[in-house]
């Protein structure tokens, strides 16, 4: 039956997740802490989360629900991007709940269970369940194992329950499948939700929009006018104090695998028939399937280790130096490969992917620089100080968008220099415009899966990397680069093989 | 700040160009024009209101203060560019004697190219908005309803002269209430058969919100005055039980659905600030709005006595 007080036309009304609980796992961590539990709590002061919402912790602590009520209490104080209003608080603490236990203690899962099952009773959540898995992917298969086990996966045929990972999905493509494996013989792939936040972002769906929505970007989004693209992630920050999880990761699995491969996708995909989860999809698989490596994968990519140096004005230490980090470590802070795209839209335009730590500021963007004009009717001197075309996402900080252009220099001679116009929609309060994990959160409840990548999506993307980090495995130390700067000599050099430079975001 | 004392639109735009150009920053990326018509009384407040709203809509604010009198005709304005203030521009007109009758010749030249245009009244608006010297301007009209004193006949007024466009902030009020509703009959609570609205005397908010419940659910809807600010209270009465939310003392409500247990929900009054960054998200034609409206006249309004009759006439007036 439909709900009369529903209408498309009524686009005041938000959707509100239904009946519902979240179980996290691994609740003292940093994500957990700082943005699962403060999107929540923003999503309970948007009155999106369903009255009776209910908030269980597991973990292997010695407390009981108020305790890790203070945990929640504290972390949305801290970090929560909404007002804090007592009254959305009592509506939540009233739900949350706390189970200590162990991960691989029989016991534990069956209080869960006895948990979850009164929560239906009190809360009126009605047996749909999340799971959220914020531990180390090493554990997935006992907890997955273990919910099978306790009964805790199954429910009645109107119910649901889900489970929610993050990357990294796997550390190569045979890990990948591994991993797949062990979710989808309790889960079916509709129910699992693997979290990539940059695709929760509002910039990331706008790509979309601007695409797709407009006349003026598609009828030049080809080889016939892009040079090519490059797509960058720059971190400010060094690993701080997570030695122990990206030593032996380093900057290519941690992010190029991920969220550049699906940056890549949404730029250079075709347009989808609809903006349903599986139509996009299709979509994305298409374009990363298509994607092609370079025969001398060497010379077209490029790794990096920070030295110790000063960025910012503060002084640091090197990628060797830090704590908890083999000096001889081969792991790389930045990296940055070549690949190109084998189809009619995109052949013969390279498209740059590079990431790295203590670079000289915190950005991700994605430049798509265009051809020069095929002819200038100025003089050489003239046209000395314009360069290429280019429109820029800007994905964080200062989401918008940037269009590049030539203009006239203002004067009795003719010169034309590059010039920026800027697109910057809204500011950080702005109640309308949520945190990547409250948009997230909440479609894992309502069963809304656009914005999650699906297995296939995972392997083909470790498909294009497991060359290269195979390739690098050969290869010993990589190159050190000055901290605060923008990588090492060998980034630079690879693109002016090609007669390119790197945009400085 | 900048003061032009006795000027005309044509200085105020150079003087906005100039103070861009002097802070060195000629991007221009606000989204619409939003133009407050308001009086001294109200005007700070929805000044304060308007310029919150633009950290989420970056805009061009332009307030008409007419200071109607035997003056002699003369126009005194304020702009405030970027700065504390919000991301876009404010400009503060106080239109003087004879020129307070023809504001649409001060804002027409200041309204920004090819962007939408919003017409806000956050008093007395006019009886014909579409119609209004400003309004026809805009593709938002916004007015307020809860300013008047005489709401019942205002919404008769606001259902005779709608045009798509028209919203009101009455109604944009109403909108977290029905968000509860509309999630509570997303649950298996049965057929709604009739159902009450407790509010407050003189709020239009819960006339619109029946109206709205009348309209969709096609069933015998009632208003009952109650003294609890506000919206207080909603009972729908289903095949299966009731659906009862509310909220007391304005802050925390309560919601009860069949074969449930009752659950405390969140359902603070918004500040206008809110409101209006609500109003300005959508710039099409709010049609549920003028469901609402239509749907006001078959409401049962058990205090009063006023019928789906009564308000007819007033709006046929």
């Amino acid at each position: 039956m439909t709900n009369p007080l529903r209408d498309p036309d009524d686009r005041r009304i938000p959707r509100v997740a239904g009946p519902s609980g979240l179980v996290i796992f691994g609740v003292t961590g940093d994500l957990a802490r700082k943005k699962v539990m403060p999107a929540i709590y923003d999503l309970a002061n948007r009155g999106l989360l369903p009255p009776g919402f209910a908030l269980v912790g597991f973990a292997r602590r010695d407390w009981v629900d108020q305790d890790f009520a203070k945990i929640v209490h504290d972390s949305v104080k801290e970090f929560a991007r909404t007002e804090f209003r007592e009254e959305v608080w009592e509506q939540l603490v009233s739900g949350i709940r706390f189970v200590a236990g162990d991960l691989n203690s029989d016991e534990s899962y069956d209080t869960l269970k006895k948990v979850v099952e009164e929560l239906d009773v009190t809360r009126g959540t009605r047996g749909n369940h999340a799971f959220y898995l914020s531990i180390p992917p090493g554990l997935f298969p006992t907890v997955i194992q273990q919910l099978k086990r306790s009964g805790l996966a199954e429910s009645d045929a109107d119910a649901w329950r889900r489970v929610v990972i993050e990357k990294p999905f796997g550390h190569d493509l045979a890990s990948a499948q591994e991993l797949n494996r062990v979710v989808g013989e309790v889960f079916p792939s509709g129910s699992v939700f693997r979290i990539d936040h940059y695709l929760g972002k509002e910039t990331v769906q706008n790509m979309l929009a601007i695409r797709f929505a407009n006349s003026l970007y598609e009828p030049i989004w080809n080889s016939n006018f892009v040079d090519h693209v490059q797509i960058t992630m720059a971190e400010d920050i060094g690993i701080g104090g997570r030695a122990g999880y990206y030593d032996g990761i380093g900057a290519a699995r941690d992010v190029i695998q991920n969220h550049l491969l699906q940056l890549l996708a949404l730029t250079a995909m075709e347009e989808p028939t609809s903006f349903q989860a599986d139509s996009v999809r299709l979509e994305k698989e298409k374009v990363l399937r298509a994607v092609v490596l370079p025969r001398d994968i060497e010379k077209h990519s490029a790794r990096g280790q920070y030295a110790p140096g000063w960025q910012g004005g503060v002084e640091v230490k090197g990628y060797l130096q830090e704590d908890g980090i083999d000096p001889a470590s081969t792991t790389e802070t930045y990296a940055a490969i070549r690949v190109d795209i084998d189809n009619r839209r995109w052949a013969g335009v390279p498209f740059y992917l590079r990431a790295g730590k203590r670079l000289g500021r915190r950005v991700t963007e994605v430049a798509v620089v265009f051809k020069r004009a095929p002819h200038l009717p100025f003089s050489a001197t003239a046209t000395k100080e314009l360069s290429n075309n280019a429109v820029v996402f800007r994905i964080q900080p200062d989401e918008g968008l940037t269009v590049r252009f030539g203009s006239k220099v203002p004067g009795t001679a003719l010169e034309v220099r590059d010039v920026n116009m800027d697109f910057a929609y809204g500011a950080a309060f702005t109640e309308d415009s949520p945190e990547a994990y409250e948009r997230l959160i909440l479609d894992v409840l309502l069963g809304d899966p656009p914005l999650f990548p699906r297995h296939e999506e995972i392997e083909l993307q470790w498909n294009i990397l497991d060359p290269i980090l195979n390739k690098w495995a050969q290869k010993g130390q990589p190159e050190q680069y000055d901290s605060g700067g923008w990588g090492p000599q060998s980034a630079i050099d690879m693109l002016a093989r090609d007669g390119r430079m790197w945009r400085r975001p | 700040m900048i003061l032009l004392e006795n000027t005309q639109a044509s200085s105020v735009t150079a003087a906005i160009e100039g103070e861009r150009a002097r802070m060195g920053s000629p991007a221009v990326s606000m989204v619409l024009t939003l133009i407050v018509i308001t009086d001294e009384l109200h005007q700070a407040d929805a000044l304060a209101a308007a310029s919150l709203a633009a950290r989420e809509h970056p805009m061009r604010i332009i307030a008409l203060i007419a200071r109607p009198g035997r003056e002699e005709a003369r126009l005194d304005v304020q702009i405030a560019v970027g700065g504390d203030e919000g991301p876009g521009e404010i400009i503060i007109c106080r239109l003087h004697g004879p020129v307070s009758k023809h504001a649409g010749s001060v804002a027409i030249p200041l309204l920004l190219p090819d962007t939408p245009v919003v017409a806000w009244w956050p008093g007395d608006s006019p009886e014909n908005p579409s119609l209004d010297p400003i309004g026809i301007h805009a593709q938002r009209r916004i007015t307020d309803t809860n300013a008047s004193s005489s709401y019942v006949e205002q919404l008769g007024v606001r259902l005779a002269n709608y045009a798509p466009g028209d919203t009101d902030i009455a109604w944009t009020r109403t909108t977290p209430w029905r968000s509860i509703l509309a999630a509570a009959l997303d649950q298996p609570v049965g057929r709604v058969t009739s159902a009450t609205v407790f509010v407050q005397a003189r709020v239009p908010s819960g006339l619109l919100l029946a109206g709205w419940l009348q309209k969709r659910l096609k069933v015998p809807t009632h208003v009952v005055h109650a003294k609890d600010p506000g919206i207080s209270k909603v009972v729908l009465t289903t095949t299966k039980g009731e659906v009862v939310l509310t909220r007391p003392d304005g802050r925390v409500a309560q919601l009860e659905i069949p074969r449930a247990p009752i659950a405390a929900v969140a359902l603070p009054r918004r500040t206008l600030a809110e409101q209006i960054a609500e109003e300005l998200r959508r710039l099409d034609a709010d049609e549920i709005y003028l469901q609402a409206l239509q749907g006001v006249a078959k409401v049962i309004h058990d205090a009063h006595g006023i019928d789906g009759i009564g308000l007819k006439k007033s709006a046929e007036k």
